[in-house]
C-alpha cells in the first residue's frame, strides 16, 4: 500500500524529467496510473470484506510518527473514488489541455495530489493524515492558480489555500491534544479510547480544533467561500478535487472520528447546525446564479452541507445514507462538472442564459447530463432516488427535531434539484442559435469518461446489489455499525418517504420551469456579497497586512542605531535589576600601591589612545589610534602572564591596520552627522553600560575563584597531551575540536570576503 | 591593580557603543573592534591575573607551580581575537561593497532593504 | 612606499619571517607559541614583501593563490583527527611517536593538526588582505 501511495509521488517527480516527451500526444498514457491504482483497489475488496488490511511501515517511530495505512471499508470507499474518478480526469484532460505549455506541470500536480489524497484517507496515524491533508492543500493551492498569469485566479487560490491550511494547523492542533489524552497517535487506539476522551476535560478543545480542521477542508459555512473562488481553476481540477474528492476530506475525517465522538451532545448538535445552515444557504445561493460552474459550485457546498448534517444526526440510518449518498455525489457532480467543462471548451462561455439547444449538436453530452441531472434530482430508476430515499428516511426517524431535519432537508433538495437541472438539462433544450450550429463535442477523450460516470449513475441504481455488500456494507462496520441488515432497493412501497420524494420532484420542476436564468439576477445577488463571509475574511486579511505595517514601521525602523539602543537600554535595566541590592563589591584599593611605573603608563596610553579614536575628525588618526589601543593591550598582555595572547594580539593588530589602511583610503571623510543633543544622549548611554560592566566586573572579582578547569588543564597537559604550554594544549589537543571549527569559520569568512570583493555589480544593483 | 583594569575594560565598552551608535560606517567598524577589545579584557580580567607566571611547565616538573595564570581563559581569548580578524576582515569588506552600492556610508539611508527607498 | 632601503630589506626579511614563524609554530607545544602566531607572523611576511615589491611580485613568488592553502590545513587538520579511527580510537585522540626527535621534537598527530591551523591562517589571512587590496 506504501508504494500505491507513493507511486502519485513518484510520478510527480518523473515528470520533471520525462515531462516534455509525455506533454504532446502521449499524455493519455499517464492515466494508466489511476487506472492501475483504480483496479489495485478493486482487487482488495474481498479482503476488506473480511476485515480491515493494517500495514506498517515505520517512520520515525521515536515519535510515535509513521507511515501506517489502515485500508478498511471507509478508505476503500474514498480510494477507489479517487483512482475510479481519477482516471477520467486524466483521460478527460488530456485532452481538454491538450497542447498547453505547461500540461507536464498540471499533470505532475494532479499525480501529487492523487497521491497526497490516497494518503489521507489511507492514513492510520494522525500527524500522517496532517502531513497528507496539507499536501492537498497545497497540490490545490497550485491547481486553481494554474493560469497564474490571471490576478483573480492567483487571489483565489491564495484564499483557498489560507483557509484549507488553517484548517490543517487545527488538524495538527487536535493531533497533539489526542496524543496527550491517548499517548498514540494511532486512529485506532484513539477510536478505543472513546470513552477517555469524552471524558476528558481537554474532549471540547478537540472537537472544535477537528471541526476546524473539517469545516475548512469541506467548505462549511462561514469557511465555504473558497471553493465557489476555487472555480477559476481549469475544469478537470474542479471536478476533481473541488467536488469529488478533495473537499470530501473534512466529511472523511468527521466519519473516520464519528465513532469516537458519537454520544457526545456538543459533537451531534454542531454538526447538525453547520451542516444544516451551509446546505440550505448554499442551495439558496444557486437559484441566484447563471455561470454553470458557480452553480455546481454551490450545490456542492450545499451537497458537503447535507453529508455533515448526516453525520450530526448520527443514527445508523443516516450513517448509511451519508455513505450512499457520498457515492451519489460524487458520480453525477463529476458528470455535470465534466460536461460544464465540455460546453465551455466548445461554446466559451459558461453563462447558462445563453446556452440552449444544444443537444442537436453534442447528443452525447446531452444524455449524460440528462442522466446526471435524473441522479441529482433523485428521479427513479437513477442511484440518486435510493440516495435521497436514505435521507428522507434517515432523517424522518432521527431523534434530533424531526420534522425540521426533513422540512430543512426537503427544501435544500428541492433547490439543489432546480441547480441540477439548470446545470444539467437546460444548455440542451430549446432551440439551438445560429452561432453554435457548428459545435462539436470534441474528441471521444471528453465525451466518453463523462458518458461513462453518467451510466454508472443509472446503472447502481438499477442494480444497488453491486455495491451494498462490496463497498457499504464494510463502510459500515468501519463505522462501528456491525450487523446492520443492509438492504439497497429502489422500491420501498408507498410510504411517507415515497410521499416526501414526489414533493420533492414536483416542487424542484415546478421551480425549474417557473424560473429562468438570467445574468441579471447573479448581479443582484452579487451586491450582497459585501456582507459575506468571504468580505469580512478578506477585510481581516488587509487589517492584518495595516497592522503589521504599522507595527514593523514602529518597531522594526531600520535605523541600526535605534535597534542598539534599545538592547543596551533593555540589558542595563536586566542587568542593574539583577544587581539591584545584592551587589557588594569588596574594592581593595590598596593593591593600587603595588603598581609600578610601566602598568600606570600604558594605562595612561591606551586611555589616551581610546580618547583619540573616539573623537578625532580623521579617519586616519582614528585608525591609528585604535592600532595603538591593541598594542596597549598586547603590552597589558605581557606584563600578565599570557605571551600567546601577547603575540597574537600583535600580529592581528598590524593586519588589521593594514587592512583599515588599505580600504579607508577609498571611503569618504567622515561627516558631522549627528547633531549634539543625540551625541549627549549616546555619550551618557555609552559611559552608563561601560560603568556597568565596571562593577559588574569589580562585583565579580570580589567573589572566590573558581579554575578546577584551568587546573585540570594545567595538570594533565604533560601526562595526557605531552605538551607544555598549556594555552597551546587547549587549542590543538583538549578542545582541538573547537578550533578544527574555528579554523573553518575563518575560511569560510575569507571566502565570504573574496566572494564579496570579486563580484562584480550588476547593473541593477548600480543606484544612482 | 584589578580596580584600573576594570575601569579600563568599562571604558573601552563605553567608547566601543559610543562608536557604535554613530552614523558612520567606519566608526560603526572602529567601535565593534573597540568593543572586542573590552570583551578580551573583561574575559582575561575575570579569569584572574598574575604577575609573570605564564601558563607554561618550566623544564623538569611534569605539572604547573602553585601559582600560574589560568590558561583557559587565554585560550579563549587567542581564539577570539583570531575569529573577530575574519569578523573585521569581512566587515570591512561589507562596507566598501554597500559603500560601492548605495555611494554612502550614513547608516540612516540604509535603512530599508528596497531599491532606491 | 616603494623604498630601496625596505625594498631590499624584504627580500632578506621575508625568508627569515618564515623560518621565524616555522619555528614559532614548531615550539608551540612547549613555549610560547603555536599555529595561529606561527600563521599570522608568516601573512605579515607575505603582506611585508607585497607592500615593498608590490602585490604581483609577492603572487608571482607565491605561484599559487594563497587561497589554495585553507583547503590544504582544513585537510590535514581533518586528517590529523581522524587518524586514531585508524587504530580504533576516538576522533581526534592524541597519537603520540615515542622517541623525540632532535630539532622538532615529539611528533604526534597534535603538531600535525598545528601544522592544518598554520596553513589555513596563513591562507586565510591573505587571501583577505590579497583580495581588498587588489580591489581597493
Amino acid at each position: 500500500m506504501l508504494l500505491a501511495v507513493l507511486s502519485g509521488f513518484i510520478f510527480a517527480l518523473l515528470l520533471v524529467p520525462f515531462g516534455k516527451v509525455l506533454k504532446g500526444k502521449w499524455s493519455i498514457l499517464l492515466s494508466i496510473l489511476p487506472l492501475a491504482l483504480f483496479i489495485f483497489f478493486l482487487q482488495k475488496i474481498p479482503q476488506v470484506i473480511d476485515g480491515a488490511i493494517l500495514e506498517r511501515n515505520q517512520w520515525v517511530p521515536q515519535l510515535g510518527i509513521n507511515l501506517d495505512f489502515n485500508l478498511d471499508g471507509l478508505s476503500l470507499i474514498f480510494a477507489l473514488m479517487i483512482t475510479g474518478v481519477g482516471t477520467m480526469v486524466f483521460i478527460y484532460t488530456s485532452y481538454y489541455l491538450k497542447g498547453h505549455v505547461y500540461l507536464d506541470r498540471f499533470f505532475g500536480f494532479l499525480c501529487l495530489f492523487m497521491g497526497a489524497m490516497l494518503g489521507l484517507v489511507l492514513s492510520e496515524n494522525l500527524i500522517t493524515l496532517f502531513l497528507f491533508w496539507e499536501l492537498t492543500s497545497i497540490s490545490s493551492f497550485f491547481l486553481i492558480g494554474f493560469n497564474n498569469e490571471d490576478p483573480a485566479s492567483r487571489k483565489s487560490a491564495l484564499i483557498a489555500l489560507s483557509v484549507t491550511g488553517l484548517g490543517g494547523l487545527c488538524l495538527l492542533a487536535a493531533g497533539l491534544v489526542i496524543h496527550g489524552i491517548t499517548d498514540s497517535f494511532s486512529i485506532v487506539d484513539m477510536l478505543q479510547s472513546s470513552t477517555m476522551m469524552q471524558d476528558h476535560s481537554f474532549f471540547m478543545a478537540v472537537v472544535c480544533l477537528i471541526f476546524g480542521a473539517a469545516f475548512t477542508k469541506s467548505a462549511q459555512f462561514p469557511f465555504h467561500f473558497w471553493l465557489p473562488g476555487a472555480m477559476k481553476a481549469p475544469t478537470p481540477v474542479s471536478t476533481y478535487l473541488h467536488s469529488a474528492t478533495m473537499v470530501k476530506a473534512g466529511i472523511y475525517l468527521l466519519f473516520r472520528l464519528s465513532p469516537a465522538f458519537s454520544g457526545s451532545e456538543l459533537w451531534h448538535y454542531s454538526l447538525w447546525c453547520v451542516g444544516g445552515a451551509t446546505m440550505v444557504y448554499a442551495a439558496f445561493q444557486t437559484l441566484f446564479r447563471d455561470d454553470l460552474k458557480s452553480i455546481l459550485a454551490y450545490s456542492t457546498v450545499s451537497a458537503l452541507g447535507i453529508l455533515v448534517f448526516l453525520i450530526g444526526l448520527g443514527t445508523e440510518e443516516a450513517m448509511l445514507a451519508g455513505l450512499v449518498f457520498l457515492l451519489v455525489h460524487a458520480l453525477y457532480k463529476a458528470t455535470l462538472f465534466l460536461m460544464t467543462g465540455i460546453i465551455d471548451h466548445a461554446a466559451h462561455t459558461r453563462n447558462v442564459s445563453e446556452l440552449s439547444g444544444l443537444r442537436k449538436v453534442m447528443l452525447p453530452v446531452a444524455v449524460a447530463g440528462f442522466l446526471a441531472a435524473l441522479s441529482n434530482a433523485g428521479i427513479p430508476p437513477s442511484f440518486g432516488f435510493i440516495g435521497k430515499d436514505l435521507i428522507y428516511e434517515a432523517s424522518l426517524h432521527t431523534g434530533v427535531f424531526p420534522l425540521i431535519s426533513t422540512v430543512a432537508l426537503v427544501s435544500t433538495n428541492v433547490m439543489l434539484l432546480f441547480a441540477g437541472f439548470l446545470a444539467g438539462v437546460r444548455p440542451f433544450i430549446g432551440p439551438l442559435p445560429t452561432k453554435y450550429k457548428d459545435l462539436q463535442a470534441g474528441s471521444p477523450r471528453l465525451w466518453v469518461p463523462t458518458l461513462i460516470l453518467a451510466t454508472l449513475c443509472l446503472v447502481i441504481g438499477l442494480a444497488p446489489g453491486l455495491i451494498s455488500n462490496s463497498l457499504i456494507a464494510p463502510a459500515l462496520v468501519a463505522l462501528g455499525i456491525q450487523d446492520y441488515a443492509l438492504d439497497l432497493k429502489l422500491w420501498h412501497g408507498f410510504n411517507t418517504v415515497l410521499a416526501l420524494s414526489a414533493t420533492t420532484i414536483g416542487l424542484g420542476l415546478g421551480l425549474f420551469f417557473l424560473l429562468k436564468p438570467s445574468l441579471n439576477r447573479e448581479e443582484q445577488m452579487l451586491k450582497w456579497e459585501k456582507y459575506s463571509p468571504l468580505a469580512f475574511f478578506e477585510g481581516m486579511g488587509s487589517l492584518t497586512f495595516r497592522f503589521s505595517t504599522l507595527w514593523t514601521g514602529m518597531v522594526q525602523n531600520g535605523y541600526l542605531r535605534n535597534y542598539i539602543l534599545v538592547i543596551l537600554l533593555f540589558l542595563m535595566a536586566l542587568i542593574g535589576y539583577g544587581m539591584w541590592g545584592n551587589f557588594h563589591p569588596k574594592i581593595d584599593f590598596t593593591q593600587l600601591l603595588d603598581l609600578t611605573f610601566y602598568e600606570t603608563g600604558i594605562m595612561a596610553i591606551m586611555l589616551g589612545a581610546i580618547v583619540f579614536t573616539v573623537f578625532t575628525g580623521s579617519r586616519l588618526t582614528a585608525v591609528a589610534a585604535m592600532g595603538v589601543v591593541g598594542y596597549s593591550l598586547c603590552l597589558l598582555f605581557v606584563f600578565y602572564s599570557a605571551p600567546d595572547l601577547a603575540m597574537t594580539q600583535f600580529a592581528i593588530d598590524t593586519l588589521t591596520v593594514i587592512l583599515f589602511v588599505l580600504v579607508l583610503y577609498r571611503l569618504p571623510k567622515y561627516l558631522p552627522f549627528s547633531d549634539s543633543r543625540v551625541r549627549v544622549r549616546d555619550g551618557i548611554v555609552a559611559l552608563g553600560f561601560g560603568g556597568m560592566i565596571t562593577l559588574l566586573a569589580l562585583g565579580v572579582l570580589s567573589d572566590p575563584m573558581v579554575s578546577e578547569v584551568s587546573e585540570y588543564y594545567s595538570a594533565n597537559a604533560y601526562k595526557l597531551a605531552k605538551g607544555k604550554n598549556v594555552v597551546n594544549v587547549i587549542l590543538v589537543d583538549f578542545r582541538g575540536m573547537d578550533t578544527l571549527v574555528e579554523i573553518t569559520v575563518l575560511v569560510i569568512a575569507a571566502l565570504g570576503v573574496f566572494g564579496l570583493m570579486k563580484l562584480r555589480l550588476k547593473s541593477r544593483e548600480r543606484i544612482r | 591593580m584589578e580596580i584600573l583594569l576594570a575601569l579600563m575594560t568599562g571604558v573601552l565598552y563605553a567608547a566601543g557603543i559610543y562608536m557604535i551608535l554613530r552614523r558612520s560606517l567606519v566608526k560603526l567598524i572602529l567601535g565593534l573592534i573597540l568593543l572586542g577589545n573590552g570583551v578580551n579584557l573583561l574575559i582575561f580580567l575575570l579569569g584572574g591575573i598574575t604577575k609573570g607566571k605564564p601558563p607554561v611547565i618550566p623544564d623538569g616538573p611534569a605539572v604547573l607551580g602553585e601559582v600560574f595564570a589560568a590558561p583557559l581563559p587565554q585560550a579563549l581569548i587567542l581564539t577570539a581575537i583570531v575569529i573577530s580578524f575574519g569578523l573585521q576582515s569581512f566587515a570591512i569588506v561589507l562596507i566598501k561593497r554597500a559603500y560601492k552600492v548605495v555611494k554612502t556610508d550614513d547608516l540612516d539611508e540604509m535603512n530599508t532593504t528596497d531599491e532606491n527607498a | 612606499m616603494k623604498t630601496l632601503i625596505l625594498r631590499t630589506a624584504s627580500n632578506y626579511l621575508l625568508p627569515l619571517l618564515l623560518l621565524f614563524s616555522v619555528f614559532i609554530l614548531l615550539r608551540g607545544h612547549y613555549l610560547p607559541g603555536g599555529g595561529f602566531i606561527g600563521g599570522l607572523i608568516a601573512s605579515i611576511a607575505f603582506v611585508l614583501h607585497a607592500f615593498a615589491n608590490g602585490l604581483e611580485n609577492t603572487k608571482s613568488l607565491l605561484r599559487t593563490h594563497p587561497g589554495f592553502l585553507m583547503p590544504v590545513g582544513l585537510t590535514l587538520a581533518v586528517i590529523s583527527g581522524l587518524a586514531p579511527g585508524i587504530f580504533g580510537l576516538p576522533f581526534m585522540t592524541g597519537l603520540w611517536y615515542d622517541e623525540a626527535i632532535p630539532v622538532i621534537g615529539m611528533i604526534g598527530s597534535a603538531l600535525f593538526f598545528d601544522i592544518g591551523v598554520y596553513l589555513v591562517v596563513i591562507g586565510v589571512t591573505l587571501t583577505i588582505i590579497f583580495t581588498i587590496s587588489e580591489s581597493a
